[in-house]
């Protein structure tokens, strides 16, 4: 069994737990097994094709597992898992520029 | 659904947003969840971590900054509720990049700075299905710098 450590804002999905055993030979396996357990986290971290979304990152003990193997990076009894999001945003890009031409007309 | 948040605070995030421009300024909002509400109590200015050329529309707080953040808000017993950042020469709204990499339960607090100088700030959450972000009250504790935020 592998431990997922669920970062705050996807602990409601996961009835509150802080930390959730799974079972799997990989990490996609293991977060298979989890999305299982708690169906309604699945939306947070996969879009509509079953990619992994873009803020979410997927730590192996201390290493970001896309310095590993992605995905397919292999686990081991007693290893953890922690899901921690990259949080980000912005404005609308398209904007800024109809602005920069109009600055650039005066 | 509201955030309540000390003037005192909000003073703070609009000056991060004003150091932070022309790029956009962001950390993380540290209190309590009081039902439908978010109680702020602590705020956590970060780096922004976005590729330098596109932080004047973009900003990122980095996963190892988000780990620290809930050491550090366990550490004083309260927990993460929100982020705030800003939009510089742009309306404090949600963006659709903003609702695409917006995680749930947060409160989004975004304040439109222009020319450097922070004008209004508006509080959003993401929709539980994902498919929007809706604007949520956002009450400003102490009415004297509420009146002047107006």
């Amino acid at each position: 069994m592998t431990t997922v450590r669920i970062p705050t804002p996807l602990r409601p999905y996961t009835g509150g737990a802080k930390e959730v055993e799974v079972a799997g030979e990989t990490v996609a396996a293991a977060l298979g097994d989890l999305v299982q357990r708690h169906p309604d986290v699945k939306r947070h971290l996969f879009d509509d094709a079953g990619a992994l979304r873009a803020y979410v990152n997927v730590f192996l003990n201390d290493d970001d597992v896309r310095a590993l193997q992605g995905e397919a990076t292999p686990l081991k009894p007693g290893d953890r898992l922690m899901i921690i999001p990259s949080i980000a945003g912005g404005a609308p890009i398209r904007w800024r520029r109809r602005a920069t031409r109009i600055r650039a007309l005066d | 659904m509201t955030l309540r948040i000390p003037s005192a605070l909000l003073a703070r995030i609009w000056q991060h947003g004003q150091l932070a421009y022309p790029e956009e300024g962001a950390g993380l909002m540290l209190g309590r969840f009081d039902g439908e509400a978010r109680v702020v109590t602590h705020l956590l200015p970060l780096e922004n971590h976005f590729q330098p050329e596109s932080r004047g529309r973009r900003y990122l707080i980095a996963p190892r900054d988000l780990l620290r953040a809930e050491d550090e808000a366990e550490r004083l017993g309260v927990e993460i509720v929100g982020v705030f950042h800003s939009h510089p020469d742009h309306p404090a709204r949600a963006s659709e990049f903003d609702t695409q990499w917006a995680l749930p339960v947060y409160s989004y607090l975004i304040t439109q700075v222009q020319a450097a100088l922070a004008l209004e700030s508006t509080c959003w959450r993401l929709t539980d299905d994902r498919a929007r972000m809706d604007e949520e009250a956002l009450e400003i504790s102490d009415p004297a710098i509420a009146e002047e935020a107006s």
